[in-house]
């Protein structure tokens, strides 16, 4: 029981804020089950779809070399921003955000604990599409640490970008935004087909999307065995350092 | 700090207007510190508006609102440590966290936060502490909405409706919690359009409608003034006025300014009352609630704006 009500009021240390906030929204997205459900098995069917040569061909001597860092890229793209973007919108409908509004709460914590949520999930997603890889074959190069931070990087690349789209639009808007900007980053931002298959003024646009930056630089790690390029790392880091604190600027808590 | 303590709550001249229609026109409110204020009035007075425009949600039109002495907007991240929030309807927050889960993640915000185990046990919540939010009734939801509101030691607390959805029992119990509050030196405002509950834990009543205030005062100032000479009593509908009025002493008057309600002026004797009870027993009739010189909340409120509120 609570002796006394006597006011001491402040507010905790960020630190302590964001560390609990990414404990919150990471049990949360866990415990959708369906939702858990899918995030992990739709990259894994695609990684298996995508490795049949009946699509179209790679340039690639061993296709599920190039499969792999494909699909992580995707996995980053749909958990941070298709994934973040959504669920993001509808608490911001539901009225969930707006509780968190009126507390010491401050909004770029709240968008960094909802990223790091993502980062961790991706982790878990990260580990199965390897698993599925090495036992279809894939024989990945590379310093896996660059493959950590371009990963990283482009977690907070996508939920930045993620977030802002769902802290500003009406979470319908949100939906059919984030699909739709999921399907054209698929095909024509560098993950399921390489940017070199496009003509090379589309290239000279195209490679600056954050989507391509990530998948062309995990290429360079995990299939070619090369450090990431600065042009890759950079574009990333743009997106990244413009996209979260725009989000953190203009997002509305209801 | 200055000589004089600031206000917890300093609202001059409020107004707010949705799509060109007025939801607050001009309201002021003052509230000492550690002083409770209820906000009262019906559905759509500019309660909920007024008082999310002090949490720092809505921008107002015109006027000057200080929280604490500072700017809910432009010095939310200063005020929002100091201030606990109660939202109408329902907890908000994460509603497929658990109880305590929530009050834990609110807990993290603060400096110095209660214990989160034994807030949950003081608003009686520790059985439900690992039920999911949204499977809590109506009435625990609000509880826990409470114990959100007061977990980092606030010093102002904004209750929008604290006790609504809440069966007696809790009602109650929840107006405990914000004598003990007051007590403990925290300062309330709260919003409700139950009278016994502006009546039971105010200061000060402020009663608006169509977001203006129309009277405020403490509840003995307002159930006192202009009582003077009255009886009121509710009976059936319909009683003949003019067979009441001739068994009364000359110069007494009877009315029934709402049906089965009745008010009885003229100079208040013990002859006056013994025959209006006479009269009534005569006509088969009890009369219920019969008060002398002395209105409900309820009477100023039907005076003020001829509307009717909850009991």
């Amino acid at each position: 029981m609570i002796t006394s009500f006597a006011p001491t009021p402040g507010a905790a240390p960020r630190s302590r804020m964001l560390a609990a906030q990414t404990s919150m929204e990471f049990r949360l997205l866990l415990r959708n089950g369906e939702q858990v459900g899918l995030t992990l098995v739709i990259p894994l069917l695609l990684l298996f779809f995508f490795n049949l040569p009946l699509l179209y061909s790679l340039d690639s001597p061993r296709r599920i070399d190039f499969v792999v860092p494909s699909i992580i890229a995707l996995a980053v793209m749909s958990a941070a921003f298709t994934g973040l973007a959504i669920g993001t919108g509808f608490e911001r409908k539901y009225a969930v955000l707006k509780r968190l509004g009126a507390t010491a709460l401050p909004r770029s914590v709240l968008l960094a604990g909802k990223t790091l949520a993502v980062l961790l999930l991706e982790a878990i997603q990260i580990v199965f599409i390897c698993a599925f890889g090495f036992a279809l074959g894939w024989r990945p190069d590379g310093d896996p640490l660059w493959a950590v931070l371009l990963v990283a990087l482009g977690t907070v690349a996508f939920g930045g970008l993620g977030l802002l789209v769902a802290g500003t639009l009406r979470a319908e808007v949100t939906l059919a935004a984030a699909n739709l900007i999921w399907l054209i980053l698929l095909f024509a931002g560098g993950i399921a087909i390489p940017l070199s298959r496009y003509p090379s003024a589309a290239r000279q646009v195209l490679q600056y999307l954050p989507s391509a930056a990530l998948s062309h630089g995990l290429h360079q790690v995990l299939e070619l065995g090369n450090a990431p390029s600065t042009h890759d790392l950079l574009t990333l880091f743009v997106w990244a350092a413009v996209a979260l604190p725009a989000a953190a600027r203009w997002f509305k808590w209801e | 700090m200055s000589a004089v303590a600031t206000a917890a709550l300093e609202v001059r001249d409020l107004t707010k207007a949705y799509g060109g229609k007025p939801a607050v026109d001009g309201l002021s409110l003052l509230v000492p510190p550690g002083s409770v204020l209820a906000l009262l009035g019906p559905n759509g007075a500019g309660k909920t508006t007024t008082i999310e425009i002090c949490e720092g949600f809505r921008r107002p039109d015109g006027g000057s609102v200080r929280v604490l002495g500072l700017d809910p907007i432009a010095d939310a991240t200063a005020l929002r440590p100091r201030v606990g929030v109660m939202l109408q309807g329902g907890v908000g927050g994460y509603t497929s966290a658990k109880a305590i889960e929530l009050l834990r993640l609110f807990a993290s915000y603060a400096a110095h936060p209660h214990d989160p185990a034994a807030l949950l046990d003081s608003v009686g919540l520790a059985d439900v502490a690992q039920t999911q939010v949204k499977r809590l009734s109506g009435g625990q939801q609000q509880r826990l909405s409470l114990a959100l509101a007061l977990v980092g030691r606030p010093e102002l607390v904004f209750l929008d409706e604290p006790t609504a959805g809440m069966d007696p029992q809790a009602r109650r119990g929840t107006w405990e919690f914000i004598r003990r509050l007051r007590a403990d030196g925290v300062s309330v405002v709260l919003t409700t359009h139950f009278l016994d509950e502006a009546e039971h834990l105010a200061d000060t009543v402020v009663v608006i409608d169509a977001g203006r205030v129309v009277a405020a005062g403490t509840p003995a100032e307002l159930t006192r003034s202009g009582a003077e000479g009255q009886i009121r009593f509710r009976a059936t509908p319909g009683l003949l006025l003019a067979s009441l009025v001739a068994a009364l002493p000359a110069g007494s008057q009877a009315t029934e300014p709402e049906p089965g309600r009745y008010l009885v002026s003229g100079e208040v004797s013990p002859q006056l009352l013994a025959m209006l009870t006479a009269w009534c027993a005569g006509q088969g009739v009890l009369a219920d609630d019969l008060t002398i010189g002395r209105r409900s909340l309820e009477d100023v409120f039907l005076e003020l704006t001829g509307r009717g509120l909850r009991t």
